[in-house]
């Protein structure tokens, strides 16, 4: 099918184009030059076009989500909706179901999200779940920051090996990338413990979160993975927590040629302060230290006042968690890899953390010059839900949006921030770039994130004239706008008009098919053949998930890697 | 021609600890041999063709008359597309697969999801909701438990292989001899489970919660001013506690003498609160043993797609979730279904007397690999492949691991799978109602 978007205003900064009225053209699910006379025309005039969100971090798949789903039927007794004759039924607030999940990303013109905390021995679980995630393409990261198999590599200093594992354990769980959450600190939360800070000796392996990060992030670079080392520090959530994000950030710098270290939703872990009565906010010295670096990216996980559910797999943060709120608690270890926690949270204006943390993600987000090295993210739904991205969106575009809410929440907590005398004001193109185009630069997804010929036809159009709109002024315009995107087009087809749904679509799951010398992966075969049943109570057999065990398989081919 | 194939690393179909390493022999299409599978799980193999339907039946005038596959669907697309309120009841013992279908289906006939978790562990869910729980995979365990507790459940008789596997006679990265680790057996009566255990403790029946709550009492510091509770003496809870919170890794596995007596979700409740409570001094989880072997995906399934992981209904055109009101049991007991599709499930002779008695006085689709006492009753049976042995599927371990079932051999003739018998319902249910 042939689609020609006539005359919409263009912001594609991949691209160079920032505003521009332009023609797309779209044949076989892909942009390309020009569509014949008979292509279907959609009317965008005075609209807002742009390639489809990217979403980098949003938990909205696997074991410990519907954990979440399993603890909260409270959360979905008052959001739920009702089955169409082309869409299904669903529930959730902060943890909706899957359907409803996929409906809701495409209805605000997102089309590519990524599950980033994934249980490999659960890897076939998260899979089942984006099998039933409609619409969107997705990818899932594994956990292997505290994998047994990973940290004694490391500390045999077996790079080689490492990468072997990691090129298999990518293929074993189609997976997309090494995710590193509290590293060291859940294997010790398995005894009940924790690790202090990157220095610290992980209780039997003799490792430290430092040796787990760097050998990660070179093992990352040998296997030429699209994207960097995708970390969760130690101490998330703790008052002066923002020096161990630096440190974090610090220890792999000398291992930089482009990015080579993601940190995710770092309000959570940019907090100064002695305790919660001193909290204060670390974002400039965070903002400093990215500014002054190209080796990092971050994303925010801002906070949003509303009654939402924490989920990690850092189980020690969720213990913590469970123990200054008193909420019900879920923990769920997982053999020889990771852990999991659940808990949920009403962040409250009148708190004064939770306002001050509502503070560190803009600050983040405005300190930070360049925006393609900060994307959007509330960590759904750990700082509140992905619907709630349009009204991030209208704080980061309008100083005014950010006064009012500062206005209504914690007088103390507002005098502290720095929000006050921060002007700026973020334009369409750098929303485009935090939200699209940046994400999915980080990502290494090259088909995504822009509207150039060749790119996948993943376009969203928002019933908003940038150029006449002052989003500083009319805020709760664009806000609107961006909650039901005008169309979303997914892979060429009309899927979302006026924010309903007219056509439901299976989308991919991106996986990084990696591959190390032949005899490199022949001896890990036959390492892991003699130790897997010792680690865990399965079969390497039994382990491994088939191409066939995804509904629509996207492979990322990855050459061999140097070693 | 005589053809023998060996196959390794095979998921067992029974119990919810779905070994992974039962080696399977097959010749001419029948299983041979299997090995490495507990008695429970050698006879489902060994015995999978006893008892077996092979063609499609429906009743008539009374009378039960063999059918053709494609009839069998009509008349069980026409029976929930004509009820008011059906209920869809069973899906333990089939794949997730079939489960997704199930749902799908439910929704089309704006009917009522349930699975047998109502009759099992839903006591443990609805506790969870209240308290959380904190747990693991069993591996964990495997590794580090210096302290098991089988609490209301004899894994000996319905588990057989779990504690070679993952408890106390398991060797683990830290544990490597059951010298290492104690195991104490809860229960009402010295059980097969009990008797090889470290320490027995027998309390009178129903009175979990009485023997929990003393428990979290010790805890807290409390004194206990009985002199014994729940026939226990109370001096007996208070070593009992200080062994809890002594341990380095303890565990609780707890089975239906916990859900099932009085008390039900307060029994379970105060588990999970006393397990959440020690982990202020020590490192302790809590696990349900759970049953067939995929009564665990059937709630992973239900959750991911409605939110909620049994009793879901569906009859309003979005998920409602209110167990008691929407669960099978009380369902049928209030004679509120008028029609039930039952996949591999045997309500007839599980249910309460007063459910089971209204079941059988309306229409009955039953989907099972073999005759029961709900396929006499019947209006259509539908044979099925045995899932795991001649079906395919994922399925999800008691502790939430998801594997995959193989097939092995075929089905008899004309024998289909659940995933194509509902598929096949489901699309003539949707061609009735004029197409989608």
């Amino acid at each position: 099918m042939e689609l020609l978007i006539k005359n919409g205003y263009v912001v594609d900064p991949a691209n160079g184009i920032d505003c521009e009225k332009l023609d797309i053209a779209v044949r076989g699910g892909k942009i390309v030059e020009e569509v014949s006379s008979s292509a279907k025309i959609l009317d965008a005039s005075n609209m807002l076009v742009m390639p489809g969100g990217v979403d980098i971090h949003s938990h909205i798949a696997g074991s410990k989500t519907n954990l979440a789903r399993v603890l909260r039927p409270e959360d979905h007794f008052r959001d739920f909706e009702r089955r169409t004759a082309l869409t299904r039924s669903g529930v959730g607030h902060s943890v909706p179901s899957t359907y409803t999940t996929g409906y809701r990303y495409a209805r605000m013109g997102y089309t590519t999200v990524i599950e980033p905390a994934t249980p490999p021995l659960k890897a076939r679980h998260t899979h089942d779940e984006l099998n039933d995630t409609p619409i969107i393409d997705k990818a899932c990261f594994p956990l292997f920051g505290n994998n047994w198999h990973v940290m004694e590599y490391l500390k045999n200093g077996d790079l080689e090996l490492c990468a072997a594992y990691l090129s298999w354990m990518l293929r074993a769980t189609k997976g997309y990338a090494i995710k590193i959450v509290n590293p060291g600190g859940v294997e010790a939360w398995h005894w009940g413990g924790n690790v202090v800070g990157l220095d610290s000796e992980v209780p039997h392996f003799g490792i430290t979160p430092r040796e787990i990060v760097r050998g990660l992030c070179k093992v990352n670079k040998m296997l030429k993975l699209p994207h960097a080392i995708h970390v969760h520090p130690n101490n998330l959530g703790k008052p002066g927590n923002y020096l161990t994000t630096i440190k974090t950030m610090e220890c792999v710098k000398d291992l930089a040629e482009g990015a080579s270290i993601h940190i995710t939703h770092c309000q959570f872990t940019s907090f100064k302060g002695e305790d919660w009565s001193t909290l204060r906010s670390g974002a400039q010295e965070i903002a400093r230290y990215v500014n002054r670096n190209d080796h990092v990216t971050i994303d925010m996980g801002q906070i949003i006042f509303t009654a939402t559910t924490t989920m990690t797999g850092d189980g020690p943060f969720e213990y913590i968690l469970h123990q200054i709120s008193g909420r019900k608690w879920v923990n769920k270890d997982v053999e020889a890899e990771t852990g999991a926690g659940v808990v949920p949270v009403v962040y409250k204006r009148r708190s004064f953390v939770n306002a001050t943390q509502w503070a560190i993600g803009l600050e983040l987000a405005l300190l930070i010059e360049d925006p393609w090295k900060v994307y959007l993210t509330t960590d759904h739904p750990n700082g509140g839900p992905f619907t709630a991205y349009p009204r991030v969106v209208s704080w980061l575009m309008s100083k005014r949006a950010r006064e009012r809410t500062m206005s209504r929440m914690n007088q103390s907590a507002a005098r502290k921030t720095i929000l006050q005398s921060l002007e700026r004001e973020y334009s369409f193109e750098e929303i485009a770039i935090v939200t699209r185009a940046g994400t999915a630069k980080a990502l290494g997804l090259k088909a995504k994130g822009h509207l150039g010929v060749g790119a996948d036809a993943d376009i969203s159009i928002y019933r908003i004239n940038p150029k006449e709109i002052d989003p500083s002024r009319d805020y709760r315009a664009v806000r609107k706008a961006l909650r039901r995107a005008a169309y979303t087009v997914k892979d060429g087809q009309i899927v979302v008009k006026d924010g309903e749904i007219k056509e439901v679509v299976q989308g991919r799951t991106f996986w990084i098919d990696s591959r190390v010398p032949k005899d490199l992966e022949e001896k890990i075969h036959r390492e892991l053949s003699k130790s897997f049943r010792e680690y865990y109570t399965v079969g390497m057999e039994n382990y491994f998930i088939g191409e066939g065990e995804l509904a629509r398989s996207s492979p990322i081919y990855v050459g061999e890697a140097k070693v | 021609m005589n053809v023998e194939n060996v196959i390794k690393g095979v998921v067992c179909p029974f119990c919810g600890c779905c070994c992974d390493d039962l080696e399977v022999t097959v010749r001419n299409n029948e299983i041979a041999k299997v090995e490495n599978a507990c008695a429970l799980g050698r006879a489902k193999f060994e015995r999978w063709n006893e008892g077996r339907i092979v063609r499609p039946s429906i009743r008539s005038d009374g009378k039960i008359l063999e059918t053709s596959f494609a009839k069998a669907v009509e008349r069980s697309a026409r029976i929930l597309y004509d009820a008011r309120y059906p209920l869809l009841w069973g899906w333990s013992c089939t794949s997730c697969e079939a489960q997704k279908i199930g749902v799908e289906l439910a929704e089309e006939v704006g009917g009522v999801i349930d699975s047998t978790t109502s009759t099992c562990h839903g006591p443990s869910i609805i506790a969870v909701h209240d308290v959380g729980e904190s747990s693991t995979t069993l591996g964990e365990v495997r590794h580090r438990a210096d302290l098991v507790i089988y609490w209301g459940c004899n894994p000996l008789h319905a588990h057989p292989r779990h504690m070679s596997r993952y408890s106390v006679l398991s060797e683990g990265r830290f544990r490597k001899r059951r010298g290492e680790r104690k195991m104490i057996v809860v229960d009402v009566r010295r059980t097969a489970t009990a008797k090889i255990a470290d320490e027995f403790i027998k309390i009178e029946p129903n009175s979990d919660y009485e023997a929990l709550t003393a428990l979290r009492m010790c805890l807290k510091g409390e004194e206990l001013e009985q002199e014994s509770i729940a026939g226990v003496p109370s001096k007996k809870f208070e070593e009992l506690i200080d062994e809890m919170v002594g341990c380095q890794f303890g565990v609780i596995f707890f089975g239906l003498g916990l859900t099932m007596s009085a008390g039900k979700s307060r029994n379970v409740d105060a588990a999970l609160s006393l397990v959440r409570d020690l982990n202020s001094k020590t490192k302790f989880v809590i696990v349900p043993m759970r049953g067939h072997f995929n009564v665990t995906g059937a709630n992973e399934v239900f959750a991911w797609q409605t939110g909620y992981p049994f009793a879901v209904d569906l009859s309003q055109g979005y998920p409602r979730y209110n167990p008691g009101e929407t669960s099978g049991v009380d369902i049928a007991t209030r004679h509120d279904c008028d029609a039930a599709l039952v996949v591999g499930s045997d309500p007839i002779s599980n249910f309460p007397l007063e459910a089971a008695r209204n079941l059988s006085s309306i229409p009955i689709i039953c989907i099972d690999p073999h005759e029961t006492a709900t396929t006499s009753v019947s209006d259509t049976v539908i044979p099925s492949a045995i899932v795991g042995i001649e079906a395919e599927g994922t399925v999800y371990r008691m502790d939430g691991v998801p594997l995959l079932l193989r097939k092995l051999i075929d089905p008899p003739e004309g024998v289909s799978k659940d995933t194509e018998i509902l598929e096949a319902i489901l699309n003539e249910v949707r061609r009735i109602r004029g197409g989608r």
